[in-house]
């Protein structure tokens, strides 16, 4: 191949250009892999059992059982809507301090770097394990599971509102202030104007996520329907499990449809 | 009536964007303050209601200086000086009123202000200043549902229900066409006279600050290079202001200058006047 123009084959060039390398590393892989898998336990038997329960499992979700224990599923609902309205409220307004706090242009860099690591606190755990944490020290029921809502919303809102406080129009705030308006008045007239219409569509979206996050921390003991839930699966319930899971379904169904429509209306 | 002593800015980054300007305005003078994207226009008028926090230099608004004063009294001094805007800066999603009462923010507390219970004097003022710049119907409009010329009445009537004594005015017209800036333009100096205000206008339309202010003050590299009458702004003078340029065609002509008022009143001065300047002007004034 003396003249490039008379090349008439071509391949892509390999991704490691050391064949030994290249090779070492696929045959590595491989080995690797089939160590790991070897060392996870794999219970036949106990899948093929398994596999029957999960049968059961969907069976009952298909033919859900709403009555028997209607009472209980009932109280949980109520648990978990006290639950996700209670925290939702509570959360957000914490979360407007916050969110001014960890604005860059709002709030000077002390508060804006306590503000910051506050978000970052709660953000950084899952809720179950604040949920589970918060259990811990309050005991079982629905007040813990509350606290791990609220904190897991101050996170969210603060963080997302903050951006948004640090996107809006300069100019606005600029002209509010050459009234001689105060810092309040100003927030008030100059970014809460701007930002109202991304503080009730994210409001609405964490309605739907704190009753999904209520079901869940139910499980880990922190009340509401997911600890019915949690209950109907010990007790091999199957049918009313299925009835909560549907239930469940719909309820989120609901609240996200409704805040869709509401969001869409305040812009 | 405002009195700028050494005035200095120098940012963060080391740009000296005022240098030492020295300037009058005595009261009830309306006073063009021209030259290039950069010269300190902007900074010039925001050092003196501090949007700006001047480096050196003194401020003086009748008998009380600006610079030295606590976030009190500052807030308080600032009542008295209305700003115009370029781009308007009204709250978008706020009413015309809401946005015309936000210039009585300085007078009332916080508690009456969120729950929009001004006094019954200032909602009166701000139906008849609503009335003067003719936007009575348009009372509980969203801000951001008006033309550009609406907007900036309203910009106006929010600096005017301060009862201030000098407007502070930034680029009116930078963002409306050529016949709705003469409007804006004839409204404030007509409105400047009605009340006695004083007014630093910037602007980069030559004609415009010719046509209008009665002092024009050239500003280049933060110093004051003119000072002086629309009459006096030769070629030279332009030159000194912006740089080299073929000026010949911005300076007003004599025949302008003895035109029918009337024929200026229905926007057709510019037609008159050969083709209409604008947009020429502020070109060379972006170089």
């Amino acid at each position: 191949m003396a003249v490039a123009g008379a090349r008439r084959s071509w391949s892509p060039p390999p991704l490691i250009a050391n064949p030994w390398l290249r090779w070492a590393v696929v045959i590595g892989a491989a080995i690797y892999l089939y160590l790991a898998l070897n060392s996870v336990p794999l219970n036949w038997a106990r899948i093929l059992d398994g596999l029957s329960r999960g049968w059961l499992f969907v069976k009952g979700f298909l033919t859900p059982d709403f009555v028997s224990r209607h009472e209980e599923i009932f109280e949980g609902l109520l648990e978990s809507v006290v639950m996700t309205v209670v925290s939702t409220v509570l959360g957000v307004a914490l979360a407007l301090p916050v969110a001014l706090g960890a604005a860059k242009n709002v709030a000077p860099w002390p508060v804006y770097y306590l503000c910051r690591a506050f978000i970052a606190a709660s953000r950084t755990f899952q809720e179950v394990i604040i949920a589970i944490l918060f259990v811990a020290m309050f005991g079982f029921g629905p007040f813990a599971g509350m606290l791990t809502i609220t904190f897991a919303t101050i996170g969210f809102m603060a963080k997302l509102l903050a951006e948004d406080i640090e996107d809006i129009d300069r100019s606005q705030v600029e002209a509010i202030r050459a009234t001689g308006a105060s810092w309040a008045q100003t927030v008030n007239y100059a970014i809460q104007p701007q930002v109202l219409p991304r503080l009730i569509g994210l409001s609405l979206y964490r309605v739907d996520i704190n009753f999904r996050e209520s079901a869940v921390v139910g499980i880990v003991g922190a009340g509401g329907i997911g600890a019915t839930l949690n209950t109907a699966f010990d007790r091999y319930e199957y049918s009313v499990a299925g009835a909560i899971l549907l239930l469940i379904i719909g309820i989120v169904m609901a609240c996200e449809y409704t805040s869709g429509l509401i969001r869409r209306r305040v812009q | 009536m405002l009195e700028l002593k050494g005035l200095e800015k120098r940012y963060p980054t080391g740009d000296r964007a005022l240098r030492g300007v020295d300037l009058v305005v005595p009261q009830g003078q309306v006073m063009a303050l021209i030259g290039p994207s950069g010269a300190g226009k902007s900074t010039l008028i925001r050092c003196i209601n501090r949007l700006v926090e001047p480096t050196a230099g003194s401020v003086r608004l009748g008998d009380l200086e600006l610079t030295r004063l606590g976030a009190r009294e500052l807030r308080r001094a600032r009542r008295r000086m209305g700003m115009i805007f370029q781009e308007y800066a009204l709250v978008e999603r706020l009413s015309v009123m809401e946005n015309l009462l936000s210039g009585r923010l300085g007078y009332v507390g916080f508690w009456r202000s969120w729950f929009r219970r001004f006094p019954a004097a200032d909602i009166a003022q701000a139906f008849a200043i609503l009335d003067r710049v003719g936007l009575t119907e348009f009372v509980d409009k969203r801000a951001d549902a008006l033309s550009g010329g609406q907007r900036q009445r309203v910009g106006i009537a929010r600096a005017l229900l301060q009862d201030p004594d000098i407007l502070l005015v930034d680029e009116p017209t930078a963002s409306l066409d050529p016949k709705t800036s003469r409007q804006i333009m004839r409204l404030i100096v007509e409105l400047c006279e009605e009340r006695g205000l004083a007014a630093i206008i910037n602007i980069h339309d030559v004609a415009l600050a010719q046509q209008f202010a009665r002092r024009i003050v050239g500003l280049r590299m933060g110093e004051v290079v003119y000072d002086g009458p629309p009459a006096d702004l030769t070629a030279e003078v332009l030159t000194t202001i912006y740089g080299e340029e073929d000026w010949s065609r911005t300076i007003r002509r004599e025949d302008e200058e003895e035109e029918d008022p009337e024929a200026a009143r229905d926007g057709t001065a510019e037609e008159a006047g050969g083709p209409p300047a604008p947009d020429r002007e502020r070109l060379a004034g972006m170089t």
